[in-house]
């Protein structure tokens, strides 16, 4: 039968806890030593001024619509790294569905070895 | 017998008949006009919820519940005393409940996002009529106990969600996608009936809980497990049988793909059925007349474990190469179900034998099996709220910009602030970042895993820090970066998938704060219900275990 009493349970997991609540009161505290602490920070910092514009080095700035990093441009030193095995996945994703039932088949015959192999024993 | 006993009594099939009728009905219901259309199926579906809840109810209180189809004398008893139902049966356990209960919530909340996202659609009629026989067809998959029953709502299931992959059929990909998943999934249902045959042969009855009785582990039963457990796996979309699922998930209507997950989990259901239930006696059971197949339990289990950790990796690889976002999240939801196939696997790995000299004593499972198994449970119902949720936040974005496509994205949090706040949550939670759903249920699969390889553990970690990688690539380019010229009159979604979206976050929150209330009530009782195997084949086979 459905019960509430649990609803302040901490979950046990085996060798450790989680307790979200507790989770939650010690970030909400984390948030509120970050606040202190910026309330500390430099009062004559201005928004809106010069004092918040990025230093480009002295290269001309972009029009605001072109400084966008695209989605496949994100990561694109990982990426560029793995490419190697990206490659390989690419290549197993032929998107022909005839290799679809292929792969079906294979992890079949696989099973069928281990099953058979394992029951005879 | 009052009114509410009796709709108690008849809720297993009320549950799979009221969906299938208003589905046939609603050709005619739209005939009055769409908002008479859109409430009937709205309320049909909230009475099918209703129902899920009585029968829960009772099950949760009351125990196992069947539910014999046709009058009479349903029960044969043969000359050795033995006794079995000969008609259609649903047997109602946790497991069962705890799958429906998921459905309907998809269903329901997809159907609310459907009424302002498909609105300007046009064939409304025939969309809400197969969107109700699928959610039928996974009711029934979800319900049934009798095996060629559960292929026949699994081949009603492929040809609607066919149908619907389908619906944007001026689209290439979408007609593409549908027919490769039809191919595919019937393949697999052909395999599914090919063993129903084997089993059949063998044992002359299609019952589960007879057959489940009956199993012998022979060569016919190794082969016909082997037969449905692929046939299942690929319709849950585990690698190296996953990819329709991203192109499945990227053409179909956002609204659609919501409600396919719940029908992909009937199979995960399924195979979870199979083993646990049918094949209990190989898997699940301590008695020391199956020790020889202890070896084929920790085989089968650490295959599983294998094919889970490929199915996280390569879900994550190929969703962090994608700039599609339905596909992206298409390739994160195979990778989830990799964590929910890590928990089976642990849990049949960790079967062992305990000897007093060269003799057997006992057979057991590790402690931590029953964690792996909860959170194997748990990730169920935190994949499809998660996975979900940022598919209704892809379908929020296509439907304010017509884009999918992450390369012309940009800049939307400026113009779509709630938007952006329910995908924060949904990336947070898939992720498996605290305090949400997906942390707590991943932190019980890590930890028992752990005990069982700690290699294991790290790299399905490090591949959840990828998946955050992977959203916070989405987030970045769709939502940060200078406003667009050609998304300033960009404007947030209606109300009604403002609605289906926060609905979500709302139960995502309240299982990630509150987890034991979700584990103790529903999961728990799921599990034991898996693993107390002879509970489920007594209900139908008295007096036999």
């Amino acid at each position: 039968m459905f019960s509430f009493e649990s609803i302040l349970e901490t979950l046990k997991t085996g060798s450790g806890f989680w307790d979200p609540l507790i989770w939650v009161i010690i970030a909400a505290l984390a948030f509120l030593l970050i606040y202190v602490l910026r309330s500390f920070g430099k009062k004559e910092f201005k928004e809106k001024t010069e004092q918040t514009q990025s230093f480009l080095s002295g290269n001309p700035e972009y029009e605001k619509e072109q400084m966008r990093i695209k989605g496949s441009n994100v990561y694109w030193g990982f990426i560029e790294t793995m490419k190697w095995a990206f490659n390989i996945l690419r290549k197993i994703h032929t998107g022909n569905a005839s290799d679809y039932v292929l792969w079906l088949i294979i992890v079949m015959g696989f099973l069928f070895i281990v099953v058979f192999i394992t029951g005879a024993l | 017998m009052n009114w509410f006993e009796t709709i108690t009594m008849h809720s297993p099939a009320l549950i799979v008949a009221v969906p299938l009728l208003a589905g046939f009905l609603t050709p005619l219901v739209s005939r009055i006009n769409d908002t008479v259309r859109n409430l009937f199926v709205l309320i049909m579906l909230s009475i099918t919820g209703i129902l899920i809840a009585i029968l829960g109810y009772d099950v949760l209180t009351n125990g196992i519940r069947t539910y014999v189809f046709g009058g009479g004398n349903t029960v044969i008893t043969l000359p050795s005393g033995l006794m079995f139902h000969v008609r259609i049966i649903f047997e109602v356990d946790s497991m069962n409940i705890f799958m429906v209960i998921i459905t309907i919530i998809l269903a329901i909340i997809g159907i609310v996002y459907s009424l302002s996202f498909m609105k300007k659609e046009d064939g409304l009629d025939k969309y809400y009529t197969i969107v109700l026989i699928l959610v039928t067809s996974t009711l029934g998959m979800e319900l049934t106990g009798d095996l060629f029953n559960f292929f026949v709502f699994l081949e009603i299931s492929c040809i609607t969600s066919c149908a619907l992959i389908a619906f944007w059929v001026h689209k290439g990909e979408a007609l593409e996608a549908a027919l490769k998943y039809i191919v595919i999934s019937s393949i697999a249902a052909l395999f599914f009936l090919f063993a129903l045959g084997l089993l059949y042969a063998q044992y002359n009855a299609l019952n589960m809980a007879t057959i489940a009785n009956a199993i012998q582990f022979s060569i016919i039963d190794q082969a016909a497990l082997i037969l449905i457990i692929a046939a299942l796996t690929m319709k849950a979309g585990l690698v190296p049988m996953h990819m329709w699922l991203p192109d499945s998930y990227g053409e179909a209507p956002p609204s659609i793909t919501f409600i396919l997950i719940a029908a992909t989990q009937a199979g995960l259901y399924g195979a979870f059925r199979v083993i646990f239930t049918l094949y209990g006696n190989v898997f699940n059971s301590i008695n020391l007349a199956y020790v020889n197949l202890v070896i084929t339990a920790n085989t089968i289990g650490w295959v599983l474990v294998a094919l889970a950790i490929i199915t996280i990796i390569i879900g994550v690889f190929m969703a962090l190469i994608q700039t599609d976002f339905k596909r992206l999240i298409g390739f994160t939801a195979v990778a989830e179900i990799g964590y929910i196939f890590l928990g089976i696997g642990v849990r049949l790995a960790s079967k062992y034998v305990q000897y007093s000299g060269s003799s057997a004593t006992a057979i057991a499972f590790s402690e931590y099996s029953s964690i792996a198994l909860n959170g194997s449970i748990f990730h169920i119902i935190n994949d499809c709220l998660d996975i979900g949720l940022l598919f209704l936040v892809a379908g929020a974005i296509y439907y304010a910009t017509k884009e999918t496509s992450l390369d012309k994205m940009g800049g939307l949090a400026r113009n779509m602030k709630y938007t952006t706040v329910f995908f924060i949550i949904g990336l947070l939670a898939v992720s498996g970042m605290p305090p949400f759903n997906g942390f707590a249920s991943k932190l019980m699969l890590y930890e028992s895993t752990y005990q069982l390889n700690p290699i294991i553990t790290i790299i399905a970690v490090l591949a959840s820090i990828l998946l955050l990688a992977v959203f916070v690539k989405v987030f970045y380019s769709a939502f940060m970066g200078p406003e667009q010229q050609k998304f300033k009159e960009v404007k947030e979604v209606p109300k009604g998938m403002l609605i289906a979206m926060g609905a979500v976050v709302v139960i995502i929150i309240i299982f990630g704060l509150f987890p034991n209330l979700v584990i103790n009530n529903i999961v728990q009782p799921a599990a034991d219900a898996l693993t107390n195997y002879t509970t489920y084949i007594s209900k139908v086979i008295p007096g036999v275990i």
